[in-house]
């Protein structure tokens, strides 16, 4: 019991205002508006809906007009009680503000080098450690309100249901350089504490100045590197993967039952049915539209950076080795612009909905093929790794750890790699998107003879083993491309129903965290299933004991 | 039918043959429990609820005679690095988890196993889909697989 931790801070916490270093050990508050953006909306809206009601009263008191049945506000008013009421009213407001400057007061969170530890509620106190090496990403969200009082909302994810830490709300820019500083020490870099950067704008800004310069600039962290959007997603191309996505095709398909239907039958009330179809659609529509404005995606030192949002924002750093399998597809739609569009695995679940309304595991909504290899080569750089003895596994597999080892801690990839492997892998992935499959591609593909379960895709139905990952193809309609990075393999399985085994064919599985990602192939020759079991075995092993990227920085000498 | 799927260089540990017994004595229970039923339904209600009792039999005593080949078919072997799983005859299942990936062991007793003094080891990844589970250990050989296998590990943990 000795270990308990104190619940009360010992040295008074700071408040979380504009500047000054959070990440420095000591417990600091969040910011003082906090309880207003949380709850206070909703005590607002409370106090509107009451006043909204009793004004009607109130003019009702001086003009008279009809008698009062049965309401409770009549009530009151006949019978004098109005004051009282309010005075309930105003009491009850006051010990809800109370309550959240209380939470607020109590609510108070530290960074040290090993963790991040929040203490919060009043009477029931919650005590949360989340260690910094585990950490999945760091998400930044600024909702409408929040961002015109200069607040932002901090959650960093951690793997496992409802692990996540939230800070809400943080000082806008407050929010950065924690977030800088938390990736700094989770990292493991040697690199000291950058010195305090001078506030964003010129001194001479007024507050509403630098307000209305916070709320214009899409991105505030200025001093990250690379703070460019590698992918520009143009309006009319989201208006365009929108009008040709799949629910297109079966909202098309819908109507033309209807319209058959009622011509056939001369019945109309098959249109009863329309009006809630159309609002479904419409809201689905809006949603994936004004969630995907303002994308950008860009590379930091310590990570990949996610953002979109047009009024409310969000803007998330996952560190590198957070991605647990990618998935590249096309709508059928999309195949004649050629768009695609990208989506990961992740270990952690976020409580806000990313691009298209969906979980945040959508990394690209849309873009083509240029700008799926630019995400590619952000996202797995272990693609462009140079290799040695990716195809046999025996004597060479010491050096492919120490190469693959060494990859991983030189983030500057491109610059070291090896042109031919390069070119091989780039090459993989690129005959994996469109070609039609042939025996010379780089995949191992299905046999002939699995045309009877994959009708038109058996050519392009393989995998293949790249430095650095395990690819997937298949789809010939739909197409996609499963890329698995090796070392984050949980394990692999190898299937055989009575089917399959007539056809001389087997089934793999890759197993990696849930999400919406399944990364398995069917249909594949029994003997090359068999030795790709076996390879991937191998290479989940020495994949994952060279992988330091838990510490992504760690290895990088002292600047 | 073409051969079933075997890897190569691989020598499987087997189960516990009394698993055996203990499937056939849950097999029984609920064929008993089915016919049971079967034969009230049809003393009560319709006559041609007989046809159901016989075709419970009939999958009781298919069950019966696949029993063995099930259980023996279940293998697992400690490899350098990984643990290595196989189970199924008509749908074989062959799984690779390295030792690493390791989230968690758990032993499981229901209580005729605890009779038969056999234990179920249930090996836990982050990947849902993993789903090793080795039925039929020996208490004292599962206690002692899940002490190594949780020592291997440890010398040879990996983030997520």
């Amino acid at each position: 019991m000795s270990d308990v931790p104190p619940f009360e801070p010992v040295a008074p916490a700071t408040t979380a205002s504009l500047g000054g270093r959070l990440a420095d050990g000591e417990w600091h508050r969040l910011h003082p508006a906090s309880p207003l953006l949380k709850g206070g909306i909703a005590l607002i809206a409370i106090l509107g809906v009451v006043i909204a009601n009793l004004r009607e009263r109130i003019i009702d008191i001086f003009v008279p007009r009809y008698g009062y049945d049965g309401d409770p506000v009549d009530f009151v008013v006949n019978n004098g009680l109005l004051g009282w009421t309010l005075l309930a009213i105003v009491v009850v407001l006051l010990a809800l503000i109370a309550g959240f400057y209380f939470s607020w007061r109590m609510h108070t969170f530290r960074i040290t080098n090993e963790v991040v530890e929040v203490r919060s509620g009043i009477l029931f106190r919650t005590n949360r450690k989340a260690r910094l090496d585990r950490i999945q990403g760091i998400n930044i969200v600024r909702p409408m309100f929040a961002r015109l009082f200069g607040a932002a909302k901090l959650e960093i994810s951690q793997a496992g249901q409802d692990a996540n830490v939230q800070l809400s709300y943080l000082g806008s820019s407050a929010a950065d350089d924690l977030r800088r500083e938390i990736l700094r020490l989770a990292s493991g870099t040697h690199e000291t504490a950058s010195p305090q950067r001078v506030a964003a704008g010129a001194a001479g800004e007024t507050v509403i100045e630098r307000r209305v310069h916070e709320f214009l600039a899409p991105e505030l962290d200025v001093d990250a590197a690379a703070p460019q959007s590698i992918v520009k997603l143009h309006l009319g191309r989201l208006i365009g993967s929108l009008v040709l996505s799949n629910n297109t095709l079966i909202l098309v398909i819908l109507a033309i039952v209807a319209v058959v239907w009622v011509v056939v039958t001369g019945e109309f009330f098959v249109l009863f049915f329309a009006l809630p179809m159309v609002i479904g659609f419409g809201s689905f529509y809006v949603r994936r539209f004004t969630k995907s404005l303002r994308y950008s995606i860009a590379g930091t030192p310590d990570g990949i950076r996610v953002g979109f949002g047009l009024l409310s924002t969000s803007n998330e750093t996952l560190p590198p080795g957070r991605i647990h399998s990618v998935q590249v597809s096309q709508p059928l739609l999309w195949r004649g612009p050629g768009w695609w569009e990208i989506k990961v695995n992740r270990a952690s679940h976020s409580s806000t909905k990313g691009a298209g309304g969906e979980e945040n595991t959508t990394i690209l909504p849309v873009g083509d093929r240029t700008d799926v290899r630019r995400v590619l080569e952000l996202i797995l750089p272990e693609l462009l790794a140079p290799s040695a003895g990716v195809s046999e596994y025996g004597p060479a597999q010491d050096e492919f750890r120490d190469d693959a080892a060494a990859h991983d801690h030189g983030r500057d990839v491109p610059g070291n790699g090896d042109r031919s492997d390069r070119s091989e892998a780039l090459r993989a992935i690129e005959s994996g998107l469109e070609a039609k499959g042939s025996s010379d591609d780089g995949f191992t593909n299905s046999p002939r003879r699995a045309a009877v379960l994959r009708w038109f895709s058996w050519r392009r139905n393989g995998f293949a083993i790249t430095p650095g990952s395990l690819v997937l193809r298949k789809g010939s309609i739909w197409r996609q491309l499963v890329i698995v990075p090796q070392p984050r393999l949980q394990s692999v399985s190898l299937h055989q129903g009575p089917l399959l085994r007539m056809l001389r064919l087997a089934e793999v599985h890759l197993h990696t965290v849930s999400g919406p990602i399944s990364a398995s192939l069917g249909a594949i020759d029994r003997d090359d299933a068999v030795k790709f079991f076996d390879d991937v075995a191998h290479v989940a092993v020495s994949a994952a004991q060279s992988d330091t990227s838990h510490r992504w920085r760690a290895g990088e000498q002292p600047a | 039918m073409a051969e079933r799927l075997e890897l190569n260089d691989v020598a499987w540990q087997r189960v516990s043959k009394r698993l055996i017994i203990s499937e056939y004595v849950g097999a029984v229970i609920s064929a008993a429990i089915f016919i049971t039923l079967g034969l009230i339904f049809t003393s009560l209600f319709q006559s041609w609820g007989i046809w159901i009792v016989a075709a419970v039999g009939v999958i009781t005593v298919i069950t019966m005679v696949i029993i063995p080949r099930r259980i023996m078919a279940i293998g697992y072997q400690l490899r350098a690095d990984d643990l290595l799983f196989r189970r199924g005859i008509l749908f074989q299942r062959f799984v690779a988890v390295p030792y690493g990936r390791m989230q968690l062991v758990d032993i499981n007793r229901g209580p005729l196993s605890r009779m038969l003094g056999l234990s179920e080891l249930k090996f836990v990844t982050a990947a849902a889909s993993t789903g090793v589970v080795i039925p039929g250990l020996r208490e004292a050989d599962a206690e002692a697989l899940r002490d190594k296998l949780v020592a291997l590990a440890e010398t040879r943990r990996a983030g997520l």
